[in-house]
Parts: C-alpha cells; structure tokens; sequence
C-alpha cells in the first residue's frame, strides 16, 4: 500500500496507474495480463474525466465552485472507490458520469467518446435505491430492458437471471414496500444489472444500511463484480468500505472538489471490513481525509449563514 | 361489525326523526314530505324510466367532461410545475379562478356554444380543470426526485417517461386531487343541468320543482348524492387502496 500525492492535473493516461494495477492483477491473476493491459497509456482508458469543472449559482446569486479540474483515468473493469467529506462532489461527479447533469467546463468519455446525457451503458444505484414502488420486483428489473425495447421473452429470461444472481428469484411478484432495506439495495442491483451497463455508478448505495446487511452485500457486490466483470465507479464517505472494495480509492478535497490523492489498493480479495490490512490501508486513507472533514467544518463554523453545497450533489 | 352496527343505528334514528316529524304533520306534506313519500315517488321515477334515462345521460356527461379535465389538468399541471415562468405566472392565477364557481360560466358558455351539451360540458370542464392542474402540479412537486433520476437513467426519456415513470409515481400526491375534481365535476354538471331542458337528474329535480312535487326533489336529491357517493367510494377508494397495496402504508409521506 504505497500512498503517493498526485497534482490535480496529471496526464491523462498516467503510466503510474497501469504500473501498480497491473501489479495486483499479475499477483492475483483475476484477469489474464496481456500486452494490452501491460501498456495502458497505449489504450482509451473505459471512463475517462477530462479536466471536469463544475460551477453554479447559489440562490444568493453567488457562484459556487463544486468540481475543480477533475482527471481520472477508469480501466475497463475496474472497481474504483471515490471518497471525500460530505459537500465535497463526490455524488455530483457521479451524476456528471451518469449524464442526468452536466459540467460546466471539461469532458466525460466513454470508451473516448463524450458523454451527452442518460445512457444505459452507464447505470446509476442510487444511496435511496429508487426503485419504483408502483411496480413489482420483477417490473423493475425487467424496466430497463422495456425502455430499450428488448423483446418480452427475453426480459424475462434476463429479469429471472438476474435476480437469482442475487437470490431474489423468490421475490419476483412482491412489492417494493415488503422487502427490506437490503434487498431493496439488491434489486437495484439486479435493475442496474439488468439493463447490462458497462459501467455501474454506485452512490452511497449501503450507507443507509446495518453493518451486518452491508458486510453482506459488501461480498455480494465482489461476487457479482468478480463475475460479471464491469466497471464500477463507487462513491462513498465510510473509508474502510472503500478500501475493502475498491482496486484504487480516490480522495476528493473538500469545496471545491479536486482529486487530492489516489491510493492504489494492492490487497488480495476476497477482502474484509476486519482484515487488519484494510484497516491499516484505511487508516493512511482516513489520515488524509481527515484534514479535508477539519475544513470542511471549520467553513461550516465560519461561514454561519452562508449558503453550503448541498451534501446529497442536487443541483 | 360494530362500526356497521353504528351506521344503522345511526340512519335508522335519523329517518325515524324524519317521519316523526313528518307523521305530526308540523308542515303540509308539500312543503315537508314524508319518507314513504320519496320512496313512491323513487318507485314511480324508477318504473316511468325518467330515473334511469336521467342518471345514464348525466353520467355520460360527467364522464366525458371530467375526463377531458383529467387529460388536460395533467398537461397543464405538468407545464406549470416544470416550467419556472408558467409556475410564477400561471400560478396565482389558477389558483384565483377556483374562488369562482363554476356555474358563472353558463352565461359565456351558451353564447359560445349554444343551448346544448356542450355549453354543460363547458362547465363541468371549467368547475373540475383547476383542481386537477393544481392537484397535478403539486403532485409532480412533492414527488421524490429520484423517481425521474432512476427513469431517466434506465433510459426512459419525452412520453415514455411520462407515461411510465412521471405519472405512476405522482399518483400517490394527486389521487386526493383527482378526487376533488371529480366532486366538483358532479356538482357542477347537476348546476347546469338544472338551467335547461337537459333530460339529466339536475333537469329531473327541477321537474319535481315546477310540479311543486317536494317528495320527486327529494327523491332526486338522494340519487344525486348516492352516486356521487358510489363513484367516491368505489373508484376513489378502490384506487387509494390499490394505492396504499403497492406503496406500503403512507404512500404520500
């Protein structure tokens, strides 16, 4: 675990990232390193942020810088963690990817091509799940597929598929309202699934959650990831969580948000919230993290009465 | 049981005071009509074919004037909540228009369209149209942002959005606004039916009044109010339960 200070505006395609991931894969061997994994600056890199600024006004009347200059290179089929101190973008970033906002200067890039709003390659799983209460298990997950205009049949082959995937074959005609937290947290896993994204955006999706449901899924998350192979872009504020799940955890500054630091996660999965080595990694993380939270409640002292960033990235 | 128990209690005392007081004959049976009264004159309304005929052309035109309200309350209602201009503008004075009774549009409502269904219709519209915008606007406020996020993530954008994602998840906050339209639909429709030769149960009553037949007005009276009752307690209620199924307990908090 190599901690490592990064200028808010490396170079895309940073030879430093290819170096170290293909370090851990090699060691692991969860993916077979060929050439093309070998030499990432050769490559379009999955999800590429490119010099992401965001910026708005405040009801005030005062501009509000949320997102500084953001660079971030994603690998196809890497599991990244975003953390950072409430108000610092880290959702909001994640609606950028997802292209329900838009920034205000820079690009998003898909496999190099520029985001232009929604698209069902790029699912979002939202911390309130947003499920639709007004349809079954199964109709929310089979949504996505209805919306692109997969033929019936085989939505409801894929729709059975993927709730087994996190065995909830059995809930299939219940109602949102009857299941629990968790397994609302593991429909919209199914959902976003579902519709067969490359890549999965996860805002915060277990923070509402006990500790024993989210170790759970914690493990559920790495199966499915493990198996099905997509990109994951995580967000989260729980440092530890980021540690356990992600291949490299990014620290955000607090208002406005710049990559701060990038922390390369090298420990062999499967991970555990326990395991001393995630807690050890988590402690260098939270070290860093911490001086961001520090300001970020000195500015909420200070300022008293002026408007803040709203924390849950609406805009 | 003994909520049952209560009602009947309740409508036995009450039509007992009423035929009390109509038995110690205080008034003429004209001006004060007995039970037994209003039900002959129900019977006779009943077997005459009046009732029926009134009732089938009065619910034909409240259906066909509340559904055009439904259609184009929810636009409007949409317009005004997604639109900042309409929302500042439009706003008051919807809300300004729903102090005036619906019936003062008869008047412009005859110019315009002359004596016949439509000028009713006219009204019906006028009298249900506001409370389903305002209903549908609020509706589309208070619903949780998250649905149209979710929606539009999964890929549903323009009508599909609307029609799966944008409607079913504000019915919840305006299920009770649809339901005032609707009680102002009726009451509006049973005003301007009263004005002319509609055949509908307002023109009915009013039969009952030129005839001086106090036990036929009642009698009308009371078929107004159990349909009215029927549509509210078996559409409304059936869709609030429907409702309360698929959302859990308190779908509007």
């Amino acid at each position: 675990m190599s901690t490592q200070s990064i200028p808010h505006q490396f170079p895309i395609a940073d030879p430093r990232i290819s170096s170290r991931a293909n370090g851990r894969y090699e060691s692991l061997g969860l993916v077979a390193p060929g050439p093309s994994t070998r030499d990432v600056s050769l490559e379009v890199p999955k999800l590429s942020l490119s010099d992401i600024s965001l910026s708005y006004r405040t009801q005030t009347g005062e501009r509000l810088l949320a997102l500084d200059h953001i660079n971030l290179q994603v690998r196809a089929g890497e599991f990244i963690c975003i953390v950072g101190p409430s108000g610092c973008g880290k959702s909001t970033l994640l609606h950028l990817i997802a292209g329900l906002h838009s920034q205000t200067v820079g690009q998003v890039l898909v496999e190099g091509k520029p985001v232009q709003g929604p698209g069902t390659d790029r699912i979002m799983i939202f911390q309130e799940h947003g499920l639709f209460p007004w349809l079954t298990v199964g109709e929310n997950v089979e949504f996505g597929m209805k919306m692109k205009g997969v033929p019936k049949a085989e939505r409801e082959e894929k729709t059975r598929y993927y709730l087994r995937l996190v065995h909830l074959a059995k809930f299939e005609k219940s109602y949102i309202h009857q299941l629990s937290g968790g397994m609302r947290q593991r429909v919209a896993i199914a959902r976003a699934l579902a519709t067969e994204p490359d890549i999965l955006l996860m805002d915060e999706p277990f923070a509402a959650l006990d500790a024993q449901t989210r170790d759970l899924l914690h493990d559920e998350l790495e199966r499915i990831w493990n198996d099905t192979g997509r990109t994951i872009v995580f967000v989260t504020h729980n440092v530890r969580e980021a540690v356990r799940l992600g291949d490299r955890v990014v620290l955000l500054t607090f208002r406005p948000g710049r990559v701060k630091t990038e922390f390369p996660v090298e420990l062999p999965r499967p991970r555990h919230l326990e395991d001393p080595d995630v807690a050890r990694a988590a402690g260098e993380v939270l070290e860093q993290l911490r001086e961001e939270i520090n300001q970020s409640l000195e500015a909420e002292y200070e300022e008293g009465s002026k408007p803040r960033i709203p924390a849950g990235g609406s805009l | 049981m003994k909520r049952f128990a209560r009602y009947i209690v309740f409508y036995a005392g009450l039509f007992g005071l009423w035929a009390l007081l109509a038995e110690l004959k205080i008034w003429p049976p004209y001006l004060f009509p007995a039970p037994w009264g209003v039900g002959r004159a129900l019977y006779a309304g009943f077997a005459d074919h009046t009732y029926w005929i009134a009732i089938r052309v009065s619910m034909e035109r409240v259906l066909i004037g509340y559904g055009i309200s439904v259609v184009l309350g929810m636009i409007l209602g949409l317009g005004v909540a997604s639109n900042k201009f309409l929302e500042e503008t439009m706003g008051g004075l919807l809300v300004s228009l729903q102090s005036l009774p619906s019936i003062c549009w008869w008047p412009l409502a005859l110019l315009w369209f002359g004596l016949n269904q439509n000028a009713i219709l006219f009204v019906v519209v006028m009298g249900s149209l506001l409370s389903v915008t305002l209903a549908m606007e609020d509706g589309r406020k208070q619903m949780p942002k998250i649905f149209g996020q979710a929606g539009r993530n999964l890929g549903a954008k323009g009508f599909k959005l609307f029609w799966y994602v944008l409607l079913p998840a504000s019915l919840p906050f305006i299920v009770s606004g649809l339901k005032q339209g609707w009680a102002f639909a009726w009451r509006s429709l049973i005003s301007a039916e009263m004005l002319y030769l509609s055949l509908g149960l307002g023109q009915v009553l009013m039969m009952g009044r030129d005839l001086n037949d106090m036990s036929a007005v009642i009698s009308v009276m009371l078929l107004i109010i159990a349909l009215g009752f029927l549509v509210d307690g078996v559409v409304f209620r059936g869709v609030e339960r429907h409702l309360h199924n698929r959302w859990g307990l308190t779908p509007a908090s």
